[in-house]
């Protein structure tokens, strides 16, 4: 479903991705681990188009992205930011609504204000929320605004960067179990990135670890905790010693 | 510093002042295409019309109310040198319409506008909601930038005509009642002297400076660095060079109107 093969992107003299690969089959949700700076944000945004690439490729479905309609690629697409990207001027219904406002997908207003509702009830959301303003929410409602828009054209693909950063553990475990039960239940193919564990062990049914910019490892969820991958096992289990060095 | 060091500061600053001169051109062109293909987002310009034009109306209208006044003070203590008391209402219209109203009322409006384009635009950048409308399927010059160049350059003819009138009214306002100019006299003198194209020169100016004004907001915004400070030095960027453009394509703009 999303093929990347031998991912470079440099910023200056930053080499960030030196070679990225990963795969996910379709209908899956693969989560990216790694420390802070290690590219994993740099890495979902080449995927989106965001960031160009230096070198590699990126298929989805097939298709080199570089050489596909971006628009009609994108609207296959859902993302979740990690501070959420509500636009403050509008209010939060027409954030969730905002691709059924305009463009190829725009609907009736009336039709595209219940559609949002239904998306914010989804997410756990009442309808008292849909006229407020974004810098009126908390930030875990922001969270689950931002995943209602993800979400309001039922996309095929759906992008999580760092979903669960800010949050307290209860509401970061809330956020974590929306987020897998959307995926299941509308059969998308996921990719997070995250390096909180909890998140990992919630919503991942494959992981890869980025480290140095190339991926140390991959595998099954299930494998995590007997990869015997040093690199891996220092992560998981939040060692200071290890091959990754910490500055401190 | 060394006469090296010297000669690699000013080589450094002088490549990186073109390149931005370079990287404004490309943000000009992209942004005129940009206004003639669709999409358009008339929400966002309606919004825009308000924003930047409706809501600049006090700030306009009180300094040219202002400039009117010192300016007719001013006409008549040097016009008094020579007997040429009498010419108080002609220079004050004409000096409103061709210079003072426009140039005025564009480095106000950028002080307003620029800095507030470049702000909001700025923090949407480092809040990644600019990123989200490219993931929404939605291009970024067309929904932000577009609709602001658009209602700027609409708008601000307007607010130099409100100006200009305003700035007359400040002057006739002072003439009448401290100076002590008949007040049909002075306005038979303004309208006498005062043509159209005086008017109509000021409002093309208008024009050409609000395309200016939201440009610059929007490119500082667009290419804002990280973090408040990143968005601090958008905003003083945007206004600075809007303002320093405004003054010197009102210098090339007079040359062109009034002495080609």
């Amino acid at each position: 479903m999303i093929k990347l093969k031998n991912v470079h992107k440099s910023f200056g003299n930053n080499h960030v991705l030196k070679g990225v690969n990963i795969e996910i089959k379709k209908g899956s949700s693969l989560v990216v681990i790694g420390g802070s700076g290690t590219g994993k944000s740099v890495t979902l945004k080449c995927v989106l188009g965001l960031v160009t690439l230096d070198k590699g490729s990126i298929h989805v479905e097939g298709r080199d992205v570089n050489k596909t309609d971006r628009d009609a690629f994108l609207s296959k697409f859902g993302m979740l930011f990690q501070g959420g990207a509500l636009f403050d001027s509008l209010p939060v219904w027409q954030n969730v609504a905002f691709r059924l406002l305009r463009g190829p997908s725009k609907k009736l207003h009336d039709e595209a204000r219940e559609i949002a509702i239904e998306k914010l009830r989804r997410v756990g959301l009442s309808r008292n929320v849909a006229d407020k303003f974004p810098a009126e929410l908390s930030g875990g409602m922001q969270k689950r605004v931002g995943l209602a828009r993800a979400i309001s054209i039922d996309p095929d693909i759906i992008f999580f960067d760092e979903p669960t950063t800010g949050l307290d553990p209860i509401m970061s475990g809330v956020i974590n179990q929306l987020i897998r039960e959307i995926v299941v239940e509308m059969g998308a193919t996921a990719m997070t990135i995250t390096h909180d564990m909890s998140s990992v062990r919630a919503i991942a049914d494959d992981v890869a670890m980025l480290h140095d910019g190339v991926i140390k490892w991959t595998g099954p969820i299930a494998d995590l905790d007997h990869s015997n991958d040093p690199y891996l096992d220092q992560f998981v289990n939040g060692r200071a010693h290890g091959p990754i060095h910490a500055i401190r | 510093m060394t006469i090296t060091g010297s000669l690699s500061y000013i080589g450094r600053n002088t490549l990186f002042f073109l390149t931005v001169i370079g990287r404004v051109m490309l943000f000009a062109s992209n942004t005129l295409r940009h206004c003639v293909t669709g999409p358009f987002y008339w929400r966002e310009l309606f919004s825009a019309l308000v924003q930047i034009g409706w809501l600049s109306l006090p700030v306009v209208g009180l300094t040219a109310l202002f400039t009117g006044g010192a300016l007719a003070l001013q006409i008549y203590a040097g016009g008094a040198r020579f007997n040429a008391e009498a010419v108080v209402p002609s220079i004050v219209a004409i000096g409103m319409a061709r210079e003072l109203g426009p140039v005025l009322g564009g480095l106000m409006v950028a002080a307003r506008v620029a800095s507030s384009v470049a702000a909001e635009i700025g923090t949407m950048k480092v809040t990644e909601q600019i990123d989200a409308l490219v993931t929404l399927s939605t291009n970024p010059m067309k929904y932000l930038t577009v609709p602001r160049v658009l209602a700027a350059t609409l708008c601000m003819p307007l607010l130099v005509g409100f100006g200009d009138a305003i700035g007359i009214m400040g002057g006739y306002l002072v003439g009448t009642a401290r100076l002590g100019f008949n007040e049909v006299v002075y306005l038979k003198y303004t309208v006498d002297f005062l043509q159209i194209w005086d008017v109509v020169s000021g409002m093309i100016k208008g024009a050409v400076f609000g395309f200016i004004i939201a440009l610059m907001g929007c490119f500082y915004g667009m290419n804002s660095g990280r973090g408040a400070q990143g968005v601090g030095t958008a905003t003083k960027s945007a206004v600075v060079g809007a303002s320093i453009l405004i003054l010197a394509t009102n210098y090339i703009l007079t040359e062109v109107f009034f002495t080609a």
